[in-house]
């Protein structure tokens, strides 16, 4: 493993200054779970580490139906399904939080890294997709909002510019009758990464039997997380029945762009985007419906 | 033999006697070792899967601060005067060298090019990264049947086909053809009513030990090689290091520490010769282990194989022929478990007509290394599916076909052999009366399968001493690595003869100075052989003792009666002595007693499992899921019937394993593209059900206690039998391993 140098900032003005200063040389390091690992294996050249689980701003987890959660970018899996309020309210996320690796890692593995690391696997960036999660960033220039959907741009890149880093995520309180589910395919039942994964949200009218809207959102097809827009809209003003969900899958199908590798074929994963998305479909709206 | 034997020790479940070191983390694996003065090797890996090595510039490198000594092939024995001295042998000695590091070709990715001693393991990583290597890449060849093909590219200029004694003009990668045969093959399809004939692939997989291999090596300064590090033989790296490194036998001792899993990975060696080349260099000790990736990429998997296998039945149920062609890839370097897939595949029948054609091939991938049973569950998956093909076009029940054609006593295998006492149809019919294979199974998409599965076990050399302490207990000193609890079965059959209980036996297994010659922990043969060596051992010390008895109480040794741990005097003469008491006064009737023993039993018996799994399959994604398995399997007598089951379970997960997720996945340039465990998908607790297992004891008449091997045949019956369940659930045929969730989609037509 490579030699490298370590900074534990208290702020996030002095964490954004080593980042400005650094650039690419400098990674922030949260949970590190996956940070650690790439370093080790030497899939990332990194000289310095910015630390910045001693900042406050990161570690914040508020939720009320008002404001909504602000979630701190270190704030660990365990404990966003350690919240109550959060499972009745955000369960995609709650579902994506439970399948990031065991026990142990979800004492340290966080979202805001999962999102900052950009894999097109990830399992948390779907449901953060689906719940219309907008990411708080800062930077040299001081603080700005970008919705989740825009934020990464590539395998391992994303938006944030040289200085920048994550602060928190901030997700609307979901209207009334709405819920959301996320799940993922993996060829064993746990220990794997995402070989498709599925995330959707949905809103259901007060007799909970017409689709309101929908947000569909896919991992693992594509360079990036995608959001599934036509599958989503079409389902806007739906009954609740088979062939709604049906043409949904398919139009999520549609915008898959799948490669072949170790974890599974373009065709699988062309499929199994069908089966998701229905299976998420109908988890979202079985958990209105069980409300 | 009587068939049942009351024993008071064997068959009992004491705590194994390296428990509590190793559930308290205090046992010694070869990572641990430490000594002062010690450098770390780490060794530099080829990228390509086949290239010519046109230099090697290790000048940078070697300016490396830290850096203290850099190998390469040069430091080997001059693999040219190998060739030279040793005639037809060499061969396999240019061989074998080559694997430890590569001299004129790399011919797989990861083969070790060069190795690095450095003061710490980043430095010496680092060090590796600088060190220049010119290849000329060559295409690689990554399957059988495409290394088979007249215009495939040549691994070895010089190998040609050895078939049957004769070998060919041209130079091929197919290193050797073998054949066996019986009765009259044509015939035998004639008289068939029903022939089935089906192709079968199987994948690269490996045996997925946790622990890496590793090594430290130090030389004394006058020539003393020591070795440390975790292997299934100590004996077998010392004659691997002696032929490699051209080093007196004598002046080279292996310490072998506490193992993390072998399933035969750990019987050839990587980075001994490695760190010895760079202890040698440096003067100092060095310690090389292994990451996850470099046991992935560069030691020995168990081989992708092509098999095609032609059953042929008659309308009552009667097998009347067998033909197989078993194409195995070898790896880099000849030596495929081709041969004993050969031998196991149609071993659990009596069929009066078969022809078995097996082929040694080379490929662009690591040399092959024997995992459990090697050869006879690639085998196995292509014989039991279409014997579970022909029962069901016969309407016969899959258990009761194989009871109607099963191999008992008397019988003659296809290679050779004639059966002695064996007890496959017991296990066969221990599953057709177990409650699982009575149970319904009728809900959609579940299915049950069965399979049965042979492995002939082995005996080979294995010596045992024992010393009587002065309170009652024994040392005994073996030379068999313990992977699967041997330590326990081993003294359990050594207190058994003496009468006291297993608890009182302290088991060591020491280096190879300190006790004779001891073949490897494999082939099933520890309980058998190095148990059969404790039993002789100790019938040593009984000797030994009843003289001493003899002694004390002024009779003759005729007149001296052992039984149930108390000698008595059986000439009238009232006089008793428990072996502890005894124990207790071989200082006055002429000092220590120690007994030992060295044996080479010939009479290792074969082993049949038959298993019995339910799974469903989800039609949407293609993913099996294992609902429910029973094995049962003739152990001849289990000795520790814990570890019995362990190795039964252990035998099975691998089997499943191998049957639902593991493989090699190369890209097109032979790089492995899931070098770790994360990719290489090995199950886990949560993918598996509870693994029950029924003994079956028929004894085994050439072990004094009628012990089997148990270990290895229990991973051979599981791909078919879940291929067999497959069928039965969706009413598809799947004939290439893995049966990943993406070969079940485009089998059942879904992509």
């Amino acid at each position: 493993m490579q030699a490298f140098e370590y900074v534990a900032a208290q702020t996030v003005p002095e964490a954004v200054a080593v980042l400005k200063e650094k650039g690419q040389q400098a990674r922030v390091l949260a949970g590190g779970t996956d940070l650690i690992v790439q370093v080790r294996e030497a899939k990332r050249d990194v000289d310095w580490m910015v630390d910045i689980k001693a900042i406050p701003e990161v570690n914040v987890l508020t939720h009320d139906s008002q404001n909504g959660l602000r979630l701190g970018a270190a704030v660990p899996c365990y404990q966003i399904y350690g919240t109550e309020s959060i499972c009745e309210s955000f369960p995609a996320l709650v579902d994506a939080t439970k399948i990031i690796g065991g026990t142990a890692i979800q004492g340290r593995a966080c979202v805001g890294g999962n999102l900052c690391n950009a894999s097109p696997a990830a399992d948390c960036i779907p449901p953060l997709i689906v719940l219309n999660a907008i990411c708080v960033i800062a930077g040299p220039g001081g603080e700005k909002e970008l919705p989740v959907g825009a934020f990464c741009t590539g395998p391992g890149q994303t938006a944030l510019e040289r200085g920048e880093m994550l602060v928190a995520l901030k997700i609307p309180q979901p209207s009334s009758h709405s819920s959301s589910y996320y799940l993922r395919f993996i060829p064993r039942n746990e220990m794997d990464i995402a070989v498709v994964g599925a995330g959707a949200a949905v809103t259901l009218d007060a007799a909970q039997e017409t689709i309101v809207s929908a947000r569909i959102a896919l991992a693992a097809v594509a360079p990036t997380p995608l959001f599934a827009e036509e599958a989503s809209a079409l389902l806007a003003g739906r009954e609740i029945s088979d062939a709604a969900i049906d043409e949904a899958a398919a139009a999520a199908q549609a915008i898959a762009r799948p490669i072949s590798d170790m974890r599974g074929t373009a065709e699988q994963r062309t499929h199994l985007v069908g089966v998701l998305t229905r299976r998420a479909l109908k988890g979202a709206i079985q958990r209105v419906l069980d409300a | 033999m009587p068939e049942k034997k009351e024993y008071k020790v064997i068959g009992t479940r004491p705590i194994r006697h390296d428990g509590v070191d190793k559930v308290t983390g205090r046992a010694l694996y070869g990572a641990d070792f430490h000594t002062a003065g010690l450098l770390h090797g780490r060794v530099l890996r080829s990228p390509h899967a086949h290239a010519r090595i046109l230099s090697i510039d290790t000048s940078r490198a070697e300016a490396y601060p830290g850096v203290k000594a850099i190998v390469t092939a040069k430091d080997l024995p001059d693999a040219a005067d190998k060739v030279a001295d040793l005639g037809e042998g060499a061969v396999h000695l240019k061989y074998l060298c080559d694997n430890i590091l590569a001299s004129d070709k790399a011919l797989y990715k990861g083969h070790a090019i060069a190795a690095v001693a450095a003061t710490n393991a980043h430095i010496a990583e680092e060090a590796c990264a600088l060190i220049d290597v010119a290849y000329e890449v060559l295409p690689p060849v990554l399957e059988v049947r495409q290394a088979m093909e007249p215009a495939a590219p040549l691994l070895h200029e010089t190998l040609k086909t050895g078939s049957l004694g004769e070998t060919a003009e041209e130079p091929s990668n197919v290193a050797s053809h073998l054949q066996h045969k019986k009765g009259d093959i044509e015939a035998g399809f004639a008289e068939a009513d029903v022939i089935i004939e089906r192709e079968f692939v199987t994948g690269t997989v490996h045996q997925g030990y946790i622990e890496p291999h590793n090594a430290t090596a130090l030389y004394n300064p006058d020539g003393q090689l020591t070795v440390w590090c975790s292997t299934q033989g100590a004996f077998t790296v010392r004659e691997q290091l002696t032929e490699i490194l051209q080093y007196p036998i004598s002046k080279i001792k292996v310490v072998p520490m506490e193992i993390g899993g072998g399933f035969g990975g750990k019987i050839n060696v990587y980075v001994e010769p490695v760190a010895a080349l760079l202890a040698k260099k440096t003067g100092k000790p060095v310690k090389v282990l292994m990451n996850r990736a470099d046991v992935f990429e560069g030691t020995g998997p168990t081989p992708a194989s092509f098999i095609r296998v032609k059953m042929g039945a008659t309308k009552d149920g009667k097998l009347t022929a067998a033909q197989t062609h078993l194409a195995f890839e070898a790896g880099a370097y000849p030596g495929s478990p081709v041969g004993a897939g050969a031998m196991c595949i149609f071993a659990p029948y009596d069929i009066a007509n078969v022809l078995i054609d097996g082929y040694d091939v080379v490929v662009n991938k690591p040399k092959s290394a024997p995992y459990r049973a090697p050869g006879a569950t690639n085998a196995a998956f292509g014989s039991e599916t279409v014997i579970d093909e022909l029962a069901k076009e016969l309407n016969i029940d899959a258990l009761e076909f194989r009871i109607m054609n099963g191999a008992k006593e008397g019988v003659k295998r296809a290679d050779g052999p004639v059966f002695p006492r064996i007890g496959f149809i017991e296990s066969v019919e221990a599953a057709k009366q177990h409650p699982h294979y009575t149970s319904p199974n009728g809900k959609k998409h579940h299915g049950r399968g069965v399979a049965s599965g042979f492995w002939f076990n082995i005996g080979l050399a294995s010596s045992v001493s024992i010393s009587v302490n002065p309170d009652g207990t024994i040392n005994l000193v073996e030379g068999s690595t313990d992977i699967g609890g041997t330590r326990a079965s081993i003294a359990m059959q050594a207190a058994e003869v003496l009468g006291i209980p297993a608890e009182s036996v302290n088991p060591s297994v020491v280096d190879t100075n300190s006790v004779g010659y001891t073949a490897v922990t494999g082939g099933s043969r520890t309980t058998f052989a190095t148990g059969y060596a404790a039993y002789e051992a100790a019938q040593d010390v009984k000797r030994q003792l009843i003289a001493r008895a003899a002694k004390l109480w002024e009779v003759d040794e005729e007149d001296v009666q052992f039984a149930d741990g108390e000698f008595s005097c059986i000439n009238g003469k009232e006089a008793q002595l428990s072996f502890h008491d005894l124990s207790a006064r071989l200082g006055e009737t002429g000092g220590p007693v120690v007994g030992s023993a060295a044996v080479n039993p010939p009479g290792a018996g074969g082993a049949f499992a038959t298993h019995i799994v339910d799974l469903e399959v989800d039609e949407d994604t293609g993913k099996v899921q294992i609902l429910r398995y029973t094995a049962t399997q003739d152990a001849g007598k289990a000795i520790h019937p814990s570890y019995v089951e362990g190795q039964i379970q252990g035998g099975v997960v691998q089997g499943i394993g191998w049957a639902l997720n593991e493989e090699y996945i190369y890209n097109a340039e032979g790089t492995m593209t899931n070098a770790s465990f994360l990719d290489y998908r090995i199950p886990t607790c949560l993918d598996l059900p509870m693994i029950d297992t029924v003994i079956v004891e028929v004894p085994n008449p050439g072990h004094p206690y009628g012990v089997r091997g148990v270990g290895e045949v229990p991973i051979v019956p599981p791909p078919a039998a879940i291929a067999n369940a497959i069928y039965d659930a969706i009413g598809i045929r799947m004939t290439e391993l893995p049966m990943s969730p993406d070969r079940m989609l485009k089998a059942m037509g879904k992509i």
